[in-house]
């Protein structure tokens, strides 16, 4: 059994590429406080990397109260070894209560190594953590490709970890005069586990668009169509400044490229209009985009899920409505 | 060259339907279905069983009616399939999952061993790499594509956020591969005919080699609090009417919000 | 008695409703319009072993049955019926005559190539003044040492010039009358043998149908299918399967057409609500499903009934009459409850009742197949 009682604060993963703090860890932060003030502990940011101590300041800024900072050359780039080592080194020196990772394609690849190594339970992609009667982490994720919601808990385990969906935590502004503390951690790298080598890091061309932060969207479902629909919707999204998103069954269509897709499977969007063009809206669908601020939703049929989250929904074939749109629009 | 694929049997969310009054899961008629990242898994596999003549043991975990999933990977190529199942691995959350898993893999000699990055119905992506570190393998998740050197080395490409990422290493390691990556075949209508001919290994706690501790839901660190679906946002205005005055109603709302 | 499908026959039809789905209906339009041989799905399905379901394995084939092939038929016609009649006439017409009848070395020579789909197959009975009566062969073949000579034509001949193997059949006795009928293999490219006209047709129009010509063609003997004086039995038995093939072919167009009515229905509206909540469109509807369930008994019978190596020459005759003519009448009901919609090729349904009409023709008229199932009744 374990001495729960030994391990506290709220320790949050702070992932950095080419030295640059991802916004996931700010949002991290945030939410830590919270977590903190709820348990009256203390949020740590583990911030690992190699020359990257000078960040420190700014994680301070948005909420932490001790960083702890890995900064070796071992460090330089994410890979799963060398990261899983440093943090399985903090957690035993320094027994967490809890930590906190972004779910990314980093923090994903890290989480259950870690978790495994430790022997202690993860929840993935969480989208809410709150703190129980009995302190103990509420974790809640959407489970069923979204269909369901389940609140996990790590009773008896600790840390508590999870993963956290990027997007759904809010950072605090930054206030340069909070204080902190920064303590530099020396990692005892067992480098001939170092098995993975990194040849090189590719950024994707420049149109490669985020579409969960666009603040239009237009969405093209099944009702599209074809090739000849989808150019319509691209028009009318051009006329409305807006970027052009996709439900699975487009990009299953292999019309729209897979970093456009809503959804479980995809991105979750959260744009100030996001328009639905044709699409059922599947409840996978509907994860990914039902908290966009304002919806209109154009569907031949009537009784479309896409009708139960939107502001504005217009049954009626959505090719004409938007050719129309856009003219009118244009004018 | 021998490779070893994880597979999952799971219900096709994208068919799973919420009653509207109730709010409930319909669950009724939903297909099984091999979990997409798996199948993309499975692709890859026989994309290496063409080129390196590779011989693919395909693994799963699940209730008898699990052995579907067996039959299938059969009928798209598959040489070996084991069947994993007992009670005590029942209520296993993803790390205990994980330790089951590894159990049987210790049994088995592999050059590569591959699972799907997540399965749809959980979609936690984490079994994989627990996997990898119960086995003390390196890992490369997210993989989107992966060439052999045909002696002992991988170079695999990992889709990142903003792009990807080429990694090497040698073998025997684990990658957790992405749906898009690799378009699953068709069964072939001859393995069709013989998939259920052939012997699906039924493997138990007994076959294994685990800690049984780490198993089922006594191994399990983490517990389901409680489960309930999204509820149902209240639906706005609906309108159905012709094209003109649609257009004219969505126009007049984007002014009122200020958009143009 | 058991009307379930087995394990492996469930896991067939899902690889192949799939197939269907994803890989032939996105083409039915589109191949229609153009009157274009779908060789790229050719190509796919020989693939996946579909060009040679019910071929044993020894011969290449996928070793499956009849009711696999049958099931195979009915859900690529359910896509695109062109693509249903290239793999019946293919594998009913052409496969299957080599492996009831063919030597040993017939098998060996044309089987693998024809089951793995490198090769497609197809069979030549009909001619100008022979269609039903097939006794009035004008094709003739004459011995000549080692060879026959052909001189002839046939009409109609689906798979036409993408085909490499060709079931021909020819007079050798005149005064014989249908005794005199002999049947040949005869492959594309014989000094001889070429095509004809193409035909313009109401539907299937993705299936190339062509007339065959021989002039002084010479055939090996080797070439002889089944004995001299054998080929009208070695029809009848051919059109038997190919029956069973057909009514699979108008099974899957009559249930794609339902498929598309029931979509439709649920969707459209007139007077404030959908079609589907009117009793008339209800009870229509549960007519045509009936008639769709019946005739998928009928068909499944027939093709049971093959791989049992039991008669089945009149069941395949009922299963092809019925379907048939549920085919059309589904279809025509599907345009209806289209409306406008439906008589424009923005829908798929009028395309089906444009490919369901051959279905009540080729490989005998529904008049024929009354007869048939009439003749085994009074016997």
């Amino acid at each position: 059994m374990m001495e729960l009682s030994a391990y506290k604060g709220v320790f949050v993963f702070v992932e950095q590429r080419k030295g640059e703090i991802q916004n996931v860890s700010l949002e991290l932060i945030g939410k830590a406080r919270d977590l903190a003030e709820s348990l009256n502990e203390k949020v740590y940011a583990m911030l690992l990397g190699n020359n990257v101590a000078s960040k420190a300041n700014t994680l301070i800024a948005h909420g932490a109260d001790v960083v702890l900072c890995a900064d070796a050359p071992e460090l330089e780039d994410y890979l799963t070894e060398p990261y899983t080592q440093a943090v399985c080194h903090i957690v035993n020196e320094f027994k967490p209560s809890i930590i906190m990772i972004g779910a990314t394609t980093i923090g994903r690849d890290l989480g259950p190594r870690v978790s495994a190594r430790l022997e202690t339970g993860l929840t993935a992609d969480c989208t809410k953590l709150e703190i129980s009667e009995e302190k103990e982490l509420l974790m809640t994720r959407p489970a069923f490709g979204g269909n369901l919601m389940a609140t996990i808990v790590c009773k008896e385990h600790r840390p508590q970890m999870s993963t956290v969906r990027p997007g759904v935590m809010r950072s605090l502004a930054a206030d340069a005069s909070r204080k902190g503390e920064t303590i530099a951690v020396n990692v005892p790298f067992k480098k001939e586990k170092f098995r993975v080598k990194l040849i090189k890091t590719v950024k994707e061309k420049k149109d490669k668009i985020d579409i969960s932060d666009a603040k239009i969207l237009v969405s093209c479902g099944r009702g599209v169509g074809n090739a000849d629909g989808l150019k319509l919707v691209c028009d009318f999204a051009e006329t409305l400044n807006a970027q052009v998103s996709a439900s699975r069954a487009v990009v299953d269509a292999g019309l729209i490229p897979h970093d456009r897709q809503v959804g479980q499977t995809g991105k979750t969007v959260r744009p100030n209009l996001y328009f639905a063009v044709g699409i059922s809206g599947a409840i996978q669908h509907l994860a990914g985009m039902e908290e966009s601020e304002f919806i209109v939703a154009i569907n031949k049929d009537k009784y479309a899920p896409i009708f139960q989250v939107s502001d504005l929904g217009i049954v009626g074939d959505a090719k004409q409505i938007v050719k129309q749109l856009n003219e009118r629009l244009k004018k | 060259m021998k490779i070893v694929v994880c597979i999952k049997q799971v219900p096709d969310t994208t068919e799973i339907k919420i009653n509207p009054t109730t709010g409930t899961l319909i669950r009724d008629g939903v297909p099984s279905i091999i979990n997409p990242d798996d199948k993309a898994g499975l692709e890859l596999a026989l994309t290496l069983k063409d080129k390196f003549n590779a011989h693919i043991t395909v693994i799963t975990m699940g209730p008898t009616q699990a052995d579907a999933v067996l039959r299938e990977a059969f009928a798209m190529g598959v040489d070996r399939a084991i069947h994993l199942t007992d009670r005590k691995f029942a209520g296993a959350d993803t790390l205990a999952t994980s330790h089951a898993l590894a159990g049987a893999l210790r049994k088995l000699e592999f050059d590569l061993l591959v699972t799907g990055r997540q399965a749809i119905d959980g979609d936690t992506a984490q079994v994989g790499p627990q996997i990898a570190e119960h086995l003390d393998l390196p890992q490369v998740s997210y993989l989107e594509h992966l060439e052999y050197d045909g002696k002992k080395t991988f170079t695999i490409k990992r889709a990142t956020e903003d792009g990807y990422e080429m990694l090497e290493v040698d073998g025997p390691c684990v990658v957790t591969v992405l749906s898009g990556a690799y378009k699953p075949r068709y069964m072939n209508v001859r393995g069709i005919v013989e998939a259920y001919n052939r012997e699906v290994e039924m493997w138990g706690f007994e076959q294994i080699e685990v800690d049984e501790k780490k198993l089922g839901l006594k191994g399990s660190p983490t517990r389901v609090h409680k489960a309930f679906s999204r509820g149902v946002k209240a639906a706005g205005e609906l309108y159905e009417v012709d094209t003109n005055e649609a257009v004219g109603i969505i126009m007049s709302k984007l002014k009122e919000k200020f958009i143009i | 008695m058991d009307f379930s499908l087995t394990k492996q026959q469930q896991l067939f039809l899902q690889m192949i409703r799939e197939f269907a789905e994803k890989e032939v209906k996105p083409l039915a339009a589109e191949i229609d319009e153009q009157e274009r041989f779908p060789m790229e799905t050719v190509e796919k399905m020989a693939k996946i072993g579909i060009m040679g379901i019910p071929v044993p394995t020894q011969y290449g084939g996928a070793g499956g049955s009849n009711l696999m092939y049958s099931i195979a038929v009915e859900e690529l016609s359910a896509a695109c019926a062109t693509t249903g009649v290239v793999v019946s006439a293919h594998t009913s017409l052409c496969v299957a005559p080599i492996l009831e009848h063919g030597t040993e070395e017939q098998k060996q020579k044309y089987l693998p190539k024809l089951a793995s789909g490198e090769w497609i197959g197809a069979f030549g009975l009909t001619e100008p003044n022979a269609g039903t009566d097939a006794s009035a062969q004008q094709t003739t073949a004459v011995p000549d040492g080692d060879n026959y000579i052909i001189n002839g034509s046939k009409i109609f001949i689906t798979n036409a010039e993408y085909a490499h193997v060709y079931i021909v059949f020819a007079m050798t006795d005149k005064s014989q009358g249908v005794k005199g009928i002999t049947a040949f293999i005869i492959e594309k490219g014989t000094p001889g043998f070429t095509f004809g006209k193409k035909e313009k047709k109401l539907g299937i129009r993705g299936s190339a149908t062509s007339e065959l010509i021989f002039e002084n063609c010479v055939i090996p003997k080797e070439n002889l299918l089944g004995k001299v004086g054998g080929g009208f039995g070695i029809a009848m038995k051919t059109l038997d399967g190919g029956r069973v093939g057909i009514a699979a072919q108008a099974l899957g167009i009559a249930q794609g057409a339902m498929n598309e009515t029931v979509k439709y229905i649920k969707e459209r509206k007139q007077f404030g609500k959908p079609l589907s909540a009117f009793q008339n469109t209800q009870f229509q509807l549960a007519d045509l499903q009936t008639r769709v369930v019946a005739a998928r008994l009928l068909v499944r019978q027939a093709a049971y009934k093959k791989d049992q190596g039991v008669s089945y020459s009149a069941d395949a005759a009922m299963a092809k009459l019925y379907a048939s003519e549920t085919a059309m009448e589904v279809t025509s009901k599907a345009i209806q409850f289209h409306g406008g919609y439906g008589y424009t090729r923005e829908y798929p349904v009028e395309r089906m009742l444009r490919d369901a009409k051959i279905t009540e023709i080729y490989e005998g008229t529904s008049e024929v197949q009354r007869m048939v199932i009439s003749a085994a009744l009074l016997k």
